[in-house]
């Protein structure tokens, strides 16, 4: 049993995929974590079907959970990966085309039954002809081996069923030499009060882990060793957790009371139901009873004094739409994030996609701007969304706040910040009543007073109806009217002052600009760096602010010969550039609910130069 | 913003300073057509307010979209004249963020029942401490005379030239249906009424629901003469008071008496009924209160006006606040430095 060798790699990336009911998120989840503690780098991709439980064996129920780690930078989970964990024949067949040749299928035989085989759409099963020689396939009875660890226990076939990936999770973590403490603490957890839970899973994690150990069939195991990261703190993070976390430290910054309405809608539910655990930071959170309960209820909160917040996606921002035009009219702070999903209509609920710029750029009726902040990566919701209530405060603003489903599902180490360096945020509530005036507004940032409900001497009214310069009674005046639009535009514009320069990564000058905003940037990044180290002149510009957008954007295009705008849409933020800026911006569209591959950038860039 | 509740309470009576009605009058025009029934309302309330003692600068007044909704901006309070439908969305976050403000919601049969009715019932079940005006004119005004949800069955009007398709509302029992705790309905043409019907919701712990019939008196005039007409008011309106028997009718020579769960009038006159046999208000009787408000519309019955009903819940609110200072208790002021670093971290050197 001691011939097993160890190989040493600088990455991998592995596929876990099964039934939309195996817990392969679950699996997934466990690896990451236990994977960041060791210090890899890493960056995951969870894809899972938006049936809860699609009917078993089924290749639309297919469910994956994708991550890639190393010791060098991670930017993306992979365009492709080097193992494949199938815990049936429909997990094979979704997932086979994206397995690099060579690479290895861990194969649960008891998955391929004829019925899964039929299910799946296989003639004849692949594991017994030779569909399958350019990879190495280890065949495993994942089922009968988890059967057989809990025999004694006298378990339902249910729950025996159940516990089945934690046996594939022990197999992964021999493989690749990660310690089952971590995950055997998080069993201890989960299940302290379900006894009989516990300790199936701990033992079919512990049964998967000697399988490695004693059977034949595995001759290597790999070791990858920790990514030489910045020094400090790290946990790991995805983008849906940074993003409540960001709120909720906003809100201490500035002082105040933080207050979520929220109406449930994947993906963005699962900040909601982390800010909602944290109660005794004063978070108060309420879940509405629809989208624009929501924001309207956010949107008192503010006017009440507290950060009132609303986290929806695509759709739910077209039903927020008309209570954005009410915050943009009472200019009261409010933040608005929008964790974008496949549109349009309900589109794909599961699945990632950029397509929503223009709804945030201009989905109102009436000149209604609003600031637009994006994050580039999991851990850069917390600070994208920090940005986002900083902005709302200083300039008394509702600010959108783009992540997606990518993002928020994704996860990554994240160096933890110092919560004493981040910036300050200071909201000047008015109290003096002497020249107190609804509109009169600060002469830098043309924010008007936030004059809360309880200050004696203050009781003022604000509504929907156009407002009075200074007075902010009703009037209907045509100049007035012309000078609060032009009024409130400019508000909107000064931001620009106040947010740092865009950054070129790579020369500020050459013959390709890949400019992308969100959550391209591992993709874009990974596709840049590959053509800068063959030595091609290539930079890369990503955007947080695309409301206003930093001032120097045009000039930085300015200096590069070709650009080239990669979007997970129709092509959004290249119509802004192309009409703001006058650039012929190229764009690189992908529509299908999954992330850019770094190959299809790095292609097209290849593309441009030769046609250059 | 951490002032607790019942600080802010003791606050407000130690301070509450004396006010008159001008105190609560804005210096804006009313803009309300001449002869409409809101000016009444307007004036009951401003003239309830010095009586409430509660400071102006804690009292916030919040409508949605339509004649009843330019309300707030009459009141020298806080006010938010915000979209069509969405005060009483708007009123709960303001209620949850800052539970020491008193909240009003001034809204109409369309804003409340129409676009705004599904936030209408959720702040009702949820009871979160906000009292709701409703003003019924039976009629959309602002947009210059459709029908509404509370219009009459075959109402002919602007959209509905063949007579209107769909059965109306009955706001009360729509919002005892929502689980309401505070459900009232008084008259425009009846101040003394309204001001005791004001004061009561003003005075609930939870939601108070008022529904108010108000007179548009350009699009749907004389929708209620009937019931605020003199000659005929005693006989089709019977005024619900707690504790005591429904007796209406010029000289009080009727009653509803309770056949089965079936209210039906009886005369005192006609020597086989006495005061005894009629049925006596309860406005904590929730099983009564459904009887009640389903007299609305049966022509055989007077128009109940009063409280229908008034109950303790705990309200949302005061529950939110006891969840917060629990968890505090629990697990300490929240730190984010903390919070951060919580779980699974590793330090790279």
């Amino acid at each position: 049993m001691s011939s097993k060798s160890t190989q040493s790699l600088d990455e991998v990336t592995i596929r876990f995929a099964g039934d939309s009911g195996d817990g392969m998120q679950l699996t997934g989840t466990q690896f990451t974590n236990t994977t960041a503690i060791l210090g890899n780098d890493l960056s995951t991709l969870p894809d899972y079907p938006a049936e809860i439980r699609a009917p078993q064996g089924t290749l639309f129920g297919v469910s994956g959970f994708q991550i890639h780690f190393g010791s060098t930078e991670i930017n993306t989970p992979g365009d492709t990966f080097d193992v494949l964990v199938a815990m049936n024949a429909a997990a094979l067949k979704v997932n086979l085309l994206s397995l690099v040749d060579g690479g290895s299928i861990i194969a649960n035989t008891d998955g391929f039954n004829d019925k899964n085989l039929r299910l799946a759409g296989y003639d004849a099963n692949p594991l017994r002809d030779e569909s399958l020689v350019k990879y190495q396939v280890y065949e495993v009875d994942i089922t009968r081996l988890t059967t057989l660890a809990l025999q004694d226990l006298n378990l339902s076939s249910k729950l025996v069923d159940r516990s089945k990936n934690f046996f594939a999770l022990g197999m992964m973590y021999w493989m690749y030499n990660r310690p089952l403490e971590p995950t055997l603490q998080w069993i201890g957890e989960k299940f302290a009060g379900k006894p009989e839970i516990r300790e199936a899973n701990t033992r079919v994690l512990k049964a998967g882990w000697n399988f490695g150990e004693t059977t034949e069939i595995f001759k290597v195991r790999y070791e990858v060793a920790p990514a030489k990261l910045k020094p400090g703190r790290y946990r790991n993070i995805t983008g849906n957790q940074a993003t409540a976390w960001g709120l909720m430290a906003a809100a201490k910054k500035a002082g105040l009371d933080l207050f979520l309405g929220s109406y449930p809608i994947t993906p963005a539910s699962d900040i909601l139901h982390e800010l909602s655990v944290h109660k005794n930071f004063g978070v108060k959170t309420f879940q509405a009873e629809d989208e624009i309960a929501g924001i309207t209820s956010a949107l008192g909160a503010s006017f009440a004094g507290a950060l009132g917040a609303t986290t929806t996606s695509g759709p739910g921002l077209a039903l927020k739409t008309e209570a954005l035009g009410l915050a943009v009219m009472v200019e009261l702070p409010l933040v608005v994030i929008n964790v974008q999903r496949g549109g349009p209509s309900t589109g794909l609920p599961t699945k990632t996609e950029q397509a929503d710029l223009l709804q945030a750029l201009y989905g109102r009726n009436g000149e209604a701007p609003v600031p637009v902040v994006a994050a580039a990566t999991p851990s850069d919701c917390f600070s994208a969304v920090f940005e986002s209530a900083r902005i709302a405060i200083k300039y008394m603003t509702p600010v959108i706040c783009l992540t997606d489903g990518y993002l928020g599902n994704g996860s990554e180490p994240w160096l933890i910040p110092d919560v004493q360096k981040l910036p300050d945020i200071a909201p000047s509530f008015r109290i003096d009543p002497k020249g107190f005036l609804p509109y009169l507004r600060d002469e830098a940032t043309l924010a008007r007073p936030w004059a809360i409900p309880g200050t004696p001497g203050l009781e003022h009214r604000i509504g929907g109806l156009e407002k009075q310069h200074l007075t902010g009674n009703v009037n209907y005046e045509p100049a007035n009217h012309e000078f609060m639009i032009k009024t409130r535009a400019e508000k909107i514009e000064r931001i620009a002052n106040d947010i740092p320069p865009a950054e070129v990564e790579g020369e500020r000058k050459g013959t390709v600009l890949v400019v992308g905003w969100g959550s391209t940037y591992g993709a874009i990044k990974t596709a840049v760096m590959k053509h800068r180290s063959a030595g091609h002149s290539v930079s890369h510009l990503h955007l947080r602010h695309l409301n206003p957008m930093p001032k120097n954007v045009g000039e930085i295009l300015s200096h590069f010969k070709l650009v080239l705008v990669p979007e997970l849409n129709n092509g959004q933020l290249v119509k802004v550039l192309r009409s703001k800026y006058l650039v012929p911006a190229i764009g690189l569209n992908k529509i299908q609910g999954l992330p850019f591959k770094s190959m299809e950038i790095e292609r097209k860039i290849e593309e441009m130069l030769r046609s250059y | 913003m951490g002032e607790s509740a019942d600080q802010t309470t003791k606050a407000a009576t130690m301070q509450s300073p004396k006010y008159t009605v001008k105190d609560f009058q804005s210096d804006q025009d009313v803009r309300w057509c001449p002869g409409c029934g809101d000016y009444s309302i307007l004036a009951q309330t401003q003239r309830i307010m010095p009586d409430l003692g509660i400071p102006r600068h804690k009292i916030v007044f919040v409508s949605g979209i339509g004649c009843s909704s330019r309300f707030p901006y009459y009141m020298e309070t806080y006010g938010f004249h915000s979209i069509h439908g969405r005060a009483t969305a708007i009123a709960s976050g303001i209620k949850l963020a800052r539970p020491d403000l008193t909240v009003w919601v001034v809204t109409g049969d369309g804003d409340g029942m129409s676009i705004g009715g599904n936030h209408l019932i959720h702040l009702l079940r949820r009871n979160i401490d906000v009292n709701v005006l409703l003003f019924n004119n039976q009629i959309y005004g602002l947009t210059k005379g459709q029908y509404s949800p509370t219009s009459e069955l075959g109402k002919v009007t602007k959209s509905t030239p063949y007579g209107s398709l769909d059965y109306p509302f009955n706001p009360a029992a729509l919002a005892l249906g929502a689980g309401a705790t505070f459900v009232a309905r008084t008259l425009d043409s009846d101040p003394k009424h309204m001001q005791s019907v004001l004061k009561r919701a003003a005075q609930h712990k939870g939601t108070s629901f008022v529904e108010i019939y108000q007179n548009c008196n350009v699009f749907n005039d004389g929708a209620f003469s009937q019931f605020t007409e003199k000659e005929t008011k005693d006989d089709t309106v019977v005024f619900l008071e707690h504790g005591k028997p429904l007796l209406f009718g010029k000289g009080r020579d009727k009653g509803i008496r309770l056949n089965g769960f079936s209210p039906e009038v009886v005369s005192l006159k006609d020597g086989k009924h006495s005061v005894n046999d009629l049925l006596v208000h309860d406005e904590q009787d929730t099983t009564l209160s459904f009887i009640l408000a389903d007299m609305t519309y049966n022509p055989k019955l007077p128009r109940p006006v009063g409280i229908f009903l008034s109950i303790a819940r705990p309200s949302y609110d005061a529950e939110m606040q006891r969840q917060i200072e629990f968890a505090k208790q629990k697990r300490g002021e929240g730190d984010i430095a903390k919070l951060l670093n919580s779980g699974e971290t590793w330090i790279i050197q």
